[in-house]
């Protein structure tokens, strides 16, 4: 009880009873400790929920790879040696693959082992080394080490995701495969390494392979559909119902409706993207475009409700004073209330935004739900965003996908966190208080 | 004012994009099964980097809402091939026929459903008379009335199971894995009793409407689409038992068992021969129309229908399909390559 010299009695009134004071004390500190519960149980929560994100997935920023002698054999890779691009592109490159794995375990002979073998190494490694030879021809017939990504479930060995102790049948990687690792490790042909590939490739089914740069794009180009349409048409909503519009029964129903729209489920959105955008207007399904519409659909009442707010704080003072010098009732608001209300429309307008980031149902209804290998190049390209990214993976059955899960989801977060932060400092930089 | 601009470069923009749009679409669209969805994605994939056509685009609606997609007419803005978890039905065979959809049928191969708990909950060996039991809504007593399904625990069934309460975490209605549960063991089990089996030749409707009708009570427990969140929960709760494809057993061995049934353990070569009662087959449907129209339709086929795809040491294979016998994928590699038409 810090606060105890506050409460003394002042003299004079020493009839006050001491009990019914320290109940009303006592009453006080329960409340205040209700308060700090509900607070710490929320962060506990939220830690909870971090920590296991963070264990889960961290790992997927990670990939094992093994190095190999490759040998880039004319007869394989361009038999006739007339170093056309199309042939070079489509050449066997995971024969050379299996050449130089085979050649690190001369021993193993049989047809089935030979197969397990060199399926250590994952499906993408030739097209690791068909880029190397398309950007430089001149590697052909010579030989160069490579370090190579390993299958998924080698990946999750060497990261102790799957356990040696298991008995083998229950186990996807059996003894022998864990027998080459270790002579692999033993030799020192085994790295760790930060896993690029997970930046800068879209969606695969192989988890080695999968890379969030598809949906990266893809929620960056929505969102841009979303903020241009949005923005402008919320601001002078605002603008027009707050400052321009008279008061009376249109207005106030109107007013009713937008409250109502900002609390429809989106799938509701999704809905009406699908009759309106793709089955009236013909639209193409997938697209940035259309997500684009269909979200700001969805963002457009919460940044009329903050903008309406925004404009609220400003002081009539500054109006009466505006339109007292002469000025028009446009540029009254255009001149002195807008600027002085845009910090707290650009807030909203942040908000909306995130939200509009991290939503999914209403996409599902307008085909983004989708497997999408390529990066979307524009607005008509097929494309998936962030979170339902990690609605795919979170639905695959291979393991090494809980980790990739767990991984977009901290970049949506780390997304979200920015997103919000500037809010923050746009709010504190730009606010001013009367 | 700037607003007003923005807003009207944005309109002639979106404008310009649509009228690009409307250029003839050169990369297949695949709608349908969410169980077929991981098997067509890798095809996709390894389509895309292996020929010089783009790789499709794989939606996952579900069979049915892929169905009413596919089915709605012929036109580039309608997918070019759909995948379903369950044959296509004789309604959505009429919307296709009604809308001018011609469609060639591909079966892939099987998906076996397992009811599986964890490793270190108890084994257990079930007939699909006692998965009956254990989850339809309504049972006939000993005198062939029907009473609301008074069990609690397994042993009450059999006292060969084990003394522990009938808790299963299964899909949603929704989901085709559901409807071959279903199908498969429960229509499976309800066949096995008298009362029922002789309902059934008497009146089809109403003996469906028994061996369809899952409790409500609390112990069947609708976990959602997500197979892998069922594996989840059942290693938090090794009492319970749950109700998934094979793919998520084959991937998690190591903390989930799948249950007999019938004395038949779910693995790969039990379901492939057929003897493991719960599987189901898997198809995806071609729109012949667009084959020619969309560049890569043929290919695309040719490249399922390859024994380094759907063959016993094919890439599907490693992603958990369950492969056709030999001769069955031969004949329907020349069905799906012939484009030979579906009639019902």
């Amino acid at each position: 009880m810090t606060d105890a010299a506050q409460f003394a009695e002042p003299a004079g009134r020493s009839k006050l009873s001491p009990a019914r004071l320290a109940r009303r004390r006592a009453a006080e500190r329960r409340f205040r400790l209700y308060g700090l519960g509900a607070v710490f149980t929320g962060a506990a929560i939220l830690l909870l929920l971090l920590g296991t994100i963070v264990a889960n997935g961290y790992t997927a920023f990670f990939q094992t790879e093994i190095v190999l002698e490759i040998e880039f054999d004319p007869e394989t890779i361009d038999p006739d040696g007339t170093r056309d691009p199309e042939i070079l592109r489509f050449a066997n490159y995971q024969t050379l693959v299996h050449r130089a794995m085979q050649a690190q375990f001369p021993e193993v002979t049989e047809r089935r082992a030979k197969r397990t073998l060199v399926r250590m190494i994952s499906s993408g490694a030739g097209l690791t080394l068909q880029n190397m030879v398309l950007s430089d021809p001149g590697l052909i017939g010579g030989s160069q080490t490579v370090w190579l990504k390993t299958s998924d479930d080698i990946d999750s060995f060497a990261k102790g995701k799957i356990a040696r102790d298991v008995a083998a049948a229950d186990r996807r990687v059996k003894d022998q495969e864990i027998a080459w690792f270790d002579t692999l490790e033993a030799r020192g042909a085994v790295r760790s390494k930060f896993n690029t590939t997970f930046f800068a490739t879209g969606d695969s089914r192989e988890p080695e392979l999968a890379g969030i740069r598809g949906a990266v794009v893809g929620s960056f180009l929505t969102l841009l559909v979303t903020l241009v349409l949005s923005f402008p048409a919320g601001v002078l909503a605002a603008v027009y119902l707050e400052e321009f519009a008279p008061k009376n029964r249109w207005t106030d129903l109107i007013e009713v409706n937008i409250n109502n729209l900002a609390a429809v489920p989106s799938i509701v959105f999704g809905l009406l993207g699908l009759a309106v955008f793709l089955n009236f207007f013909g639209l193409p399904r997938s697209a940035p475009l259309v997500g684009g519409m269909v979200l700001a659909l969805m963002t457009l009442p919460t940044i009329i409700i903050a903008g309406r707010a925004a404009l609220k704080a400003v002081p009539p003072s500054v109006r009466e004073a505006a339109l007292g010098v002469g000025a028009s009732h446009l540029q009254a608001v255009t001149h002195h209330v807008l600027p002085l209300a845009m910090p707290g429309m650009l807030t909203g307008t942040i908000i909306g935004m995130a939200q509009a980031l991290g939503e999914s149902a209403p996409l599902l209804m307008i085909g983004m739900v989708a497997f999408i290998v390529d990066v979307p190049g524009g607005f008509t390209d097929p494309s998936t965003v962030l979170p339902v990214q990690i609605y795919l993976w979170a639905d695959s059955p291979e393991r090494a996908f809980v980790a990739k899960t767990s991984a977009a989801i901290m970049v949506l977060l780390a997304f979200l966190i920015a997103m919000n932060a500037l809010a923050v400092v746009v709010r504190k930089r730009f606010e001013r208080r009367w | 004012m700037t607003p007003a601009i923005l807003a009207g470069a944005v309109l002639a923009g979106a404008i310009a994009l649509t009228s690009g749009a409307a250029q003839a679409r050169d990369q297949i669209r695949i709608v349908g099964s969410s169980t077929v969805y991981p098997f067509s994605t890798t095809v996709a994939e390894q389509f895309g980097k292996s020929t010089s056509f783009k790789t499709p685009v794989v939606e996952s609606t579900g069979s049915g809402g892929g169905m009413k997609l596919f089915c709605a007419g012929v036109g580039e803005q309608h997918p070019d091939i759909t995948n379903a978890s369950r044959r296509i039905k004789k309604s959505e065979y009429e919307t296709c026929t009604k809308n001018g959809v011609a469609i060639t049928e591909v079966k892939i191969g099987f998906d076996g459903i397992v009811l599986g708990s964890a490793k270190t909950g108890p084994d257990m060996v079930l007939s699909k008379k006692q998965v009956f039991l254990a989850l339809a809504k309504q049972i006939p007593d000993a005198n062939g009335k029907l009473i609301d399904n008074p069990y609690t625990t397994w042993d009450q069934i059999d006292p060969a199971l084990p003394k522990m309460k009938i808790e299963v975490l299964g899909p949603p209605p929704t989901s085709g894995t559901r409807d071959a549960f279903v199908e498969l063991a429960m229509e499976g089990g309800a066949k096995k009793i008298e009362t029922l089996a002789t309902l059934r030749k008497s009146d089809k409707k109403a003996f469906k409407g028994i061996a369809h009708g899952i409790r409500e009570d609390g112990a069947f427990i609708e976990a959602g689409e997500n197979d892998n969140l069922i594996v989840q929960k059942l290693e938090a709760n090794p009492k319970a038992v749950g109700i998934f494809g094979f793919s998520f057993l084959d991937q998690n061995a190591d903390k989930i068992k799948g249950a007999k049934i019938g004395g038949v353990e779910p693995t790969f070569e039990n379901i492939a021969s057929g003897d493991y009662g719960i599987s189901r087959s898997l198809f995806f449907y071609v729109k012949q129309q667009h084959v020619g129209a969309i560049p890569g339709i043929e290919q695309f086929v040719t490249e399922f229908t390859s024994d380094r795809a759907w063959g016993e040491d094919g890439y599907l294979v490693d992603k958990g399909l369950i492969p056709l016998p030999m001769a069955d994928r031969k004949a329907m590699r020349m069905q799906a390559t012939g484009l030979s038409p579906l009639s019902m």
